[in-house]
């Protein structure tokens, strides 16, 4: 739509009014939008400069950046945010792999296609919570099956680099299926013919997949990646039921939530949710200049 | 249309959430209080409902099991100002906190008095925050020093009795572990607590506006870096928690263990073999010619700021903790009273063989720091103590007063 209409007032008149029903309509969507998240997100960076303790209320003031320099110069920040970037890096390694190999599955099966792409997306269907306790209690001496198979003794939960890929696994098997799904849509995009003419041409089958495939998802695959990894990076209800944040397991958000829920410390909180959505913010736009990942349905420039 | 038929549902729906609950005029109490199996506090708040004569109705709501969903559940309703809880069941490290922020009634005049009546003075101090009464002790609890008979027939008075004599067993193969509370977790800070406090000693100052620590903190350091690093200590140390040390005393590897009453009957129904020999004393003592202080546990009653009905409420915590239900909470519950006569009770004495010991060691405990900031205070003593085995003691307490430092003042991040 241009600014100025090319002829008569009449008509300017009617793309007024259309301009305007159009703001009319999408208004009640911005004020939410402006309401659940621009307001939230405003607050807490509001309170970031702020000391602010619920247990010292008359203590309140603004402090600028104090409690930024607090949480960027704690070795706890940096502890958790190594153990964040340990988990999202390898967990969404590991379901990229394992993602596409699902998709290829469900992409070329001629039998029970739809009973097969259920049972593949089963455990994504399950509440992540309720599937953590599983794993826990799996993982536990004398309650799980999985620990039975440990040699006596020993507590896989109980100590750190165990936890950590016990926590690294339940994300996995959790979230694979999400992954499957996105590049499952992308194989999609992949034309029968170009395969066909390729095979003529005595490619083989992984000359196929890499020089053809791969090239022609890599929007899907940028996706899912982005997706996956935004996610990831925000892991919460995995380690909190697992481990709690014990024994040096803990993520950036096990961290924010314990300032604020355990120590009550707003200002503090709220700097490390402010920090963390910084961190996804640059995770998403490294992925979008550097990689030129769309959203899901944009064109793609070639 | 549509989106009038769902506004006036949901305006009913909010109406009924609205709706105070008082079932006939009579206001309900919401007592919010940790989960109890028994039924003796449900029993409490039935009793105490019929005694009312109708002005009000004590509803027990149940709080997670762990202490810090307890808490949490509590301070962010708090936070919100929600009026629908009376009654708080407070762990006796929170009042501080609680009335710090505003969320607790000061108990007054003719109130206070009462919950002051007869109740055992250290419960009480649990209570106060900076002079003022903020709850009413509820139950109490502490710690007793437990062995086996058959292994060492006089207890240990003191630590390094207790340890010399572990590894005296040890040299002759027999069972030889002092049991005790290692893992990373408030239990790790209960033990630090207990020995500071024998030494003479105190991590925060009176008025709990610095840390103290100073010598008595490097002593107590000393001795649990002491405990660890001898044959006295269990493999799973800095693992175990109260449940732990009782399961390893109940399997006959420990001659000793430091853990509350409740592992009595449970030795009694594991291990009767066992239990003919499973005697207790006094929590040892760090110095000779100082009686030990072992930490005080419990839970005090308090009132919400935002209770609708604070004078009821006061009333009926009141009678939540009356002789008669005290009496209930410990015969069927194991909970130990705050009441100082209930010790003399003959169906009391009966039920706890070790009243005397329990009573003695109550008379002398010790609490822990009184701070808002508490959680954050012993989330650095356990952090920085956990291993036992690594502790070293002077600059362990360097780093502990550091960071309890920062926590007072509301700047340093917990991890």
């Amino acid at each position: 739509m241009t600014d100025r209409p090319p002829r008569g007032n009449a008509l300017s008149e009617g793309a007024r009014q259309e301009r305007r029903l159009g703001w009319l309509l999408c208004a009640p969507a911005v004020i939410v939008m402006l309401a659940v998240t621009a307001y939230p997100i405003g607050y807490a960076v509001y309170l970031s400069l702020q000391r602010y303790d619920l247990r010292f209320p008359g203590r309140a003031e603004f402090v600028g950046l104090d409690n930024y320099g607090a949480v960027l110069s704690s070795p706890f920040w940096w502890d958790a945010f190594w153990v964040t970037l340990f988990i999202t890096g390898v967990s969404v390694a590991i379901e990229l792999v394992l993602g596409m190999g699902l998709a290829l599955v469900m992409h070329r099966t001629l039998f029970w296609r739809g009973t097969i792409r259920t049972a593949v997306l089963i455990p994504y269907g399950i509440v992540t919570v309720v599937a953590a306790f599983s794993w826990q209690y799996a993982w536990t001496p004398d309650l799980g099956y999985l620990a039975e198979l440990l040699p006596e003794g020993d507590a896989p939960l109980t100590e750190q680099w165990p936890a950590l890929w016990l926590i690294v696994l339940a994300e996995v098997w959790k979230t694979t299926p999400f992954m499957a799904l996105l590049l499952l849509a992308g194989l999609a995009l992949v034309p029968d013919e170009t395969l066909k003419a390729a095979m003529v041409d005595g490619a083989t089958a992984w000359q196929r997949f890499v020089r053809i495939m791969l090239p022609l998802m890599k929007p899907a695959i940028l996706v899912a990646l982005l997706f996956r990894t935004l996610d990831a990076f925000r892991i919460f209800d995995n380690i909190y039921i697992l481990t709690a944040g014990a024994q040096d397991t803990g993520s950036v958000s096990i961290l924010g939530y314990d300032n604020l829920f355990t120590a009550l410390n707003l200002g503090i909180g709220s700097a490390i949710s402010v920090l963390i959505f910084i961190c996804v913010g640059i995770i998403a736009f490294t992925f979008v200049k550097l990689f030129g990942a769309a959203a899901p349905g944009a064109e793609v420039k070639r | 249309m549509r989106a009038v038929v769902a506004l006036t549902l949901l305006a009913g729906t909010l109406a009924a959430c609205g709706d105070d609950g008082d079932s006939g005029g009579r206001p309900t109490i919401n007592w919010y209080n940790f989960p109890e199996d028994s039924g003796a506090l449900q029993k409490a708040a039935d009793r105490c409902s019929q005694a009312s004569g109708g002005r009000y109705r004590i509803v027990y709501n149940k709080l997670p099991r762990a202490a810090d969903g307890q808490r949490q559940q509590m301070v962010r309703r708090l936070a919100a100002e929600d009026d629908s809880l009376d009654i708080l069941g407070l762990d006796v490290t929170w009042a501080a906190e609680f009335a710090e922020a505003g969320w607790i009634r000061e108990w007054t005049g003719e109130m206070k008095r009462q919950a002051m009546e007869g109740t055992l003075r250290v419960p009480i101090q649990t209570a106060t925050w900076k002079g003022k009464l903020y709850a009413v002790p509820y139950n109490t609890n502490t710690q007793l020093l437990w062995y086996r008979k058959d292994l060492v027939p006089d207890p240990p008075k003191t630590w390094a009795e207790m340890l010399d004599k572990a590894r005296e067993l040890a040299r002759q193969r027999k069972p030889h572990y002092v049991e005790i509370q290692g893992a990373q977790y408030e239990g790790l800070t209960v033990w630090f607590n207990t020995l500071i406090n024998s030494a003479g000693g105190s991590i925060l100052n009176a008025s709990a506006t610095e840390p103290s620590l100073g010598a008595p903190a490097v002593r107590a350091a000393s001795i649990m870096r002491e405990l660890a690093k001898s044959p006295a200590a269990d493999p799973s140390l800095p693992n175990q928690m109260e449940d732990a040390n009782r399961l390893a005393m109940e399997a006959g590897v420990a001659a000793f263990q430091l853990n509350y009453p409740f592992v009595y009957p449970s030795m009694k129904a594991n291990n009767p073999q066992l239990f003919k020999n499973f005697a207790w004393a006094p929590y040892p003592r760090v110095d000779e010619d100082r009686p030990a202080r072992p930490t005080i546990g419990g839970i005090d009653l308090a009132v919400s700021a935002y209770s609708r009905h604070p004078d009821l409420a006061f009333e009926a915590a009141l009678c939540l903790r009356n002789r008669e239900n005290q009496l209930t909470a410990a015969l069927e519950g194991g909970l130990p009273p705050t009441l100082r006569a209930l010790y003399d009770e003959p169906a009391f004495q009966k039920e706890y063989p070790f009243h005397r010991e329990v009573l003695a060691a109550l008379q002398s405990a010790s609490v822990r720091p009184r701070t808002p900031a508490y959680q954050n205070v012993s989330i650095a003593v356990s952090h920085t103590l956990s291993p036992p085995s690594e502790i070293d003691p002077e600059s362990s307490v360097d780093t502990i007063r550091d960071q309890i430092d920062k926590a007072l003042r509301s700047e340093g991040v917990i991890p």
